[in-house]
């Protein structure tokens, strides 16, 4: 008699193989989706592959800490795609040079305005302190911004939902606030996704286009070293605002 | 490929030596992009390896969002609790960063200081 299924299951679920395998899965299956759609930002391939997976997960009864030591392998290749983002930047370093005060100004401005709107309209609608130390470096890329809410004493893994909320929110929407605002310079486009949407918008510039992906890139970057800087001097003000 | 991938590794670790043992509050990967983009003006550019190897990770980075986004599953309850608030905070902070940084480019692009300008 071949052996019972909850057998193979009870193996399945305990072995990291499951968990790196659906996340494959899922995310091409979401990709295939997106490029179907013709590349629509509404068909973001991160918000569709982490639908499926919870729903698998939740259907199956699988804790996330189980699914976690699977899918690790593919978390832990965001440190080294960080760094090969410098290569997309040398290519792309003559028009970041012409551009040097906006970029630096677009960033400060930008980086600012992701962190105190973020606390001040969740403090607005009555966020919980913790809630609000983690929504401060939502707009920079999930190690970076774990690593600052450690620091702060927010909650790491709360951090890296609302990042890649954010992530996706600015991939979607990024599209229709610049043909709003009339804007079609690629660099800047890419730029300011850069800065709101860190990598999630920086893989969407990617792409669209190659110069704005670079620009995108570079914002990312900075604004992951910037917002590390910003977040722990503004973390007083936000846990007193907070207790307020 | 290999090859690529040990030198993305290295210059990670390189950035995570020097941030943790300089306390800085700059994370490794960041200043392992800021150490290979040095290295790349130096040696004026990538070899193929390195560029094809960064070329494919790069093209599927938003799959290593994936695992963590995930996550969402263990704060469903918090996520229920004050959906309101986070909503509203990512939503409009989002379009906020967005409209922001590129207003202040332009600003600052439309203003270049004119030939015989003073600085």
């Amino acid at each position: 008699m071949s052996p019972d299924i909850s057998q193979i299951w009870v193996y399945l679920s305990a072995s990291p193989l499951l968990g790196l395998t659906i996340t494959l899965l899922a995310y091409q299956a979401a990709f295939k989706l997106y490029l179907r759609s013709g590349n629509n930002p509404l068909a973001n391939p991160v918000l569709i592959a982490v639908a499926m997976l919870v729903l698998f997960l939740t259907a199956t009864g699988t804790r996330y800490e189980t699914y976690f030591a699977g899918a690790q392998f593919v978390h832990f290749l965001l440190g080294p795609a960080t760094v090969a983002l410098a290569i997309p930047l040398y290519t792309q370093f003559k028009r970041v040079r012409a551009m040097l005060l906006p970029v630096l100004a677009g960033l400060l401005a930008g980086s600012l305005t992701a962190i105190v709107s973020a606390v001040l309209i969740g403090w607005l609608f009555g966020a919980s302190q913790s809630t609000l130390l983690s929504l401060a470096p939502k707009s920079v890329t999930t190690p970076i911004a774990m690593g600052i809410t450690e620091r702060i004493g927010g909650i790491p893994s709360l951090t890296a939902v609302l990042v890649i909320v954010t992530g996706i929110l600015g991939a979607l929407g990024a599209r229709y606030v610049f043909d709003a605002m009339k804007l079609r310079d690629p660099a800047i486009r890419g730029f300011a996704i850069g800065v709101a949407a860190h990598g999630i918008g920086t893989a969407r510039a990617f792409q669209v286009n190659e110069q704005s992906g670079a620009f995108a890139a570079l914002a990312m970057g900075l604004n992951g070293a910037l917002t590390a800087l910003l977040v722990p001097v503004l973390a007083p003000w936000i846990s007193q605002l907070a207790s307020r | 490929m290999l090859s690529a991938l040990t030198q993305l590794l290295i210059f990670q670790l390189a950035g995570e030596v020097v941030a943790r043992g300089l306390a800085l509050p700059i994370p490794g990967p960041v200043l392992g992009m800021l150490f290979l983009f040095i290295a790349l003006m130096l040696r004026q550019g990538p070899d193929k390896e390195l560029q094809t190897t960064s070329q494919n990770l790069l093209q599927h980075l938003s799959l290593l969002f994936v695992p963590a986004g995930t996550g969402i599953m263990v704060h469903l309850h918090r996520v229920a609790d004050e959906w309101l608030p986070l909503l509203l905070s990512l939503l409009i902070s989002t379009v906020a960063t967005l409209v922001v940084t590129a207003l202040v480019m332009k600003l600052c692009q439309r203003a270049p200081t004119a030939p015989g300008e003073a600085p």
